[in-house]
């Protein structure tokens, strides 16, 4: 199968989306001839003109807002958030109107919209482009969430997105972009709810997100030559949360580490750990470990942005701490 | 532009139904009926039915937490909407919503919005839609004068502007923002002139004038369909009871009585009335049969209310997402 990037793939699940559905629209800044900021709309206002692409105001209240109602009144929006730090600036649309509104209207209408947003420290770029809160809009009923850590899902896991009829927030991870991986070329969808176990094993289950999910991937590795083995279940969506797949692992292994780069308090770690604790405590032979991110904002100084951020080497001195039980 | 007589009529029908139903909330809520918060549209009835009459069964509103009287005039069922009010599964939203969230995707109600500026975007993304989707569907967005403060405005007329979009912005100005009366709020008097910043058409009307706000509205209506983009329509008007029932003296900590009851001798359904009088449009009697009817329909919705259920406890955990 051919190679493409994480960034290529969901370029292809929108222009493909496009082709095929007319419903479908592009809002967002320097989305157009720029591509976007990561490059993920490169080509497609070339493609599908101004009036599908559109480069917006630095407005997100407004575009996102747009979104809603252009969802409600039965089109498809894409709508792209620069960093999901910019959230915070339309919280109201996200929160209040568009997870809301199905509820609210008891049933009636529909907001089939993408919210496309990404995390991810490791760049420089300090406490308001950097952040990773997307355990967020889990808590928050109303919206589907995705968290794709592959080229594959990424591409299958958009289209899907784009086709389901409920509003989701779609989180992408900075520094997946431009990694490579097997991507068919027609259009495939990726149910939501439905956790990928990437690896089998048998001591220690990793529930892991995004580029976590390569990490503890590579632990796994590194485990195994130790004599340990490391199953990684890649949750892939957040909501639905795939509850059978995490319960089932744990079961069969009795350990559990999970690894989610947001704050480790109220975070998909804390999730997690929680549904384990709640319903298959006694199938566990150690404490549950979280591995998520300090509770600091992001740090500038490159060497304080590193010790914040972790790893292959962090998970696996978890799994070896879970394996001394 | 001079009006037709049965559109005048019509114009009188529902200014009287949204005052007897509001009137009739008056009393339900204080009796422990309608829970909850209810904003109550007293006074301001010529903006909702103005506007409304102007658009189309297919067109689009969007309404905000003071909404009763904007989904009357789209056409909203009476019964639903009290039912709504209850709390009843017969209502517009199973019971889910209440006053501030009533919606109707048949009759082009949006929602009403618990938000203040919160139906701004979503109206521009109506417009949006239906030029993406090339129909003829105009928007009406209702919203109040403190909401033209927040940067939800600024962000939707500014998106309308540059994209020519079908949207009729309809400020409700009602003077006051909750208890803080428009000269705290804002340094201008007359909110239209903020459509220069978009470069817009601004206009300022008697928002207690049915016909002038119909003319307006539909001058906006008009250019929308005709793809020459949005309008800001000013309807200076006045609440006569407090911000929401429960108010203490119905506004009177923060407005003068002689303040409200000047406003009540500008009553829009009495000034509409008074005119068709005098032009022999209609008789006192064509008048009063219309009152009838509509205290009958309000009975109605009333018993229909009262008679309906409660949901039952699991559907709390429906509609969250489609399935």
């Amino acid at each position: 199968m051919r190679e493409i990037t994480y960034c290529e793939a969901l370029n292809e699940a929108l222009r493909e989306s496009m082709r095929t559905d007319e419903r479908v629209v592009i809002l967002g800044e320097d989305v157009g001839c720029y591509g976007g900021i990561f490059q993920i709309t490169k080509g497609l206002q070339d493609e599908f003109g101004p009036d599908r692409v559109v480069d917006t105001p630095i407005a997100e209240a407004g575009f996102v807002g747009a979104g809603v109602g252009a969802a409600l009144t039965g089109m498809r929006p894409v709508v792209e958030i620069m960093f999901i730090d910019f959230t915070t600036v339309c919280m109201d649309m996200i929160i209040n109107q568009m997870a809301k509104m199905r509820y609210m209207f008891g049933g009636k209408g529909k907001v089939p919209m993408v919210l496309r947003v990404n995390i991810g420290a490791g760049r420089g770029t300090a406490a308001q482009h950097s952040q990773s809160f997307h355990s967020l809009f889990m808590h928050i009923p109303g919206l589907l969430v995705a968290v794709p850590a592959t080229a594959y899902d990424a591409k299958g896991l958009l289209m899907e997105a784009i086709q389901n009829d409920n509003p989701v927030i779609f989180v992408e991870h900075k520094r997946l972009y431009n990694t490579k991986g097997d991507v068919p070329e027609e259009s495939y969808t990726i149910p939501f709810g439905q956790a990928e176990i990437k690896r089998a094993g048998t001591d220690v289950t990793v529930v892991a997100t995004h580029a976590l999910v390569t990490e503890a991937l590579k632990a796994a590795e590194e485990a195994a030559e130790k004599g340990i083995e490391v199953e990684v279940v890649d949750l892939r969506t957040l909501v639905p949360l795939d509850r059978k797949t995490i319960l089932d692992s744990v079961k069969k292994t009795g350990r559990l580490l999970v690894a989610d780069e947001d704050n480790i308090t109220c975070g998909v770690a804390s999730e997690v750990s929680a549904l384990v604790a709640e319903e298959a405590v006694y199938a566990l032979k150690a404490p549950i470990l979280r591995n998520a991110s300090p509770d600091t904002p992001v740090p500038f100084s490159p060497p304080l942005e590193k010790a914040y951020m972790f790893g292959q080497e962090r998970l696996m001195q978890s799994i070896r701490n879970l394996m001394k039980y | 532009m001079k009006l037709k007589i049965d559109v005048m009529v019509d114009l009188y029908r529902t200014m009287k139904t949204i005052r007897e139903f509001e009137e009739r909330i008056v009393d339900l809520y204080a009796r422990g009926l309608v829970p909850g918060l209810a904003h109550l549209y007293i006074g301001e009835e010529a903006v909702a039915a103005g506007v409304c009459a102007t658009l189309a069964q297919d067109d689009y509103i969007t309404s905000t937490h003071r909404g009763h009287g904007h989904v009357i005039a789209k056409g909203a069922e009476l019964k639903r909407m009290m039912a709504e009010l209850f709390g009843k599964k017969t209502g517009y939203c199973k019971g889910k919503g209440g006053s501030m969230h009533i919606a109707d995707m048949e009759a082009g109600i949006l929602g009403a919005n618990g938000i203040a500026g919160g139906g701004l975007p979503i109206a521009t993304g109506a417009g949006w839609s239906a030029k993406w989707r090339k129909t003829q569907q105009v928007t009406g967005c209702f919203f109040g004068d403190d909401a033209s403060n927040n940067g939800t405005f600024h962000e939707s007329l500014n998106l309308a502007s540059i994209h020519k979009l079908p949207v009729v912005y309809v400020c409700e100005n009602n003077l006051y923002g909750i208890s803080v009366c428009q000269a705290k709020h804002m340094p201008i008097s007359d909110i239209s002139i903020r459509a220069t910043a978009y470069d817009i058409p601004g206009v300022t009307v008697d928002g207690n004038d049915v016909i002038e706000v119909y003319q307006a509205a539909f001058k906006a209506v008009e250019r929308a369909r005709a793809g020459e983009g949005p309008t800001l329509i000013e309807c200076k008007t006045y609440r006569w009871r407090g911000h929401h029932e429960g108010d203490p003296n119905q506004g009177g900590r923060y407005r003068a009585k002689d303040e409200i009851e000047s406003w009540k001798e500008k009553c829009p359904i009495a000034r509409l009335a008074g005119k068709m009088i005098q032009n022999k449009q209609i008789t006192e009697k064509g008048l009063q049969d219309i009152d009838d009817q509509v205290v009958r329909a309000i009975e109605e919705a009333v018993a229909f209310a009262k008679q309906s259920e409660f949901p039952d406890l699991d559907e709390m955990y429906e509609d969250v997402l489609v399935n």
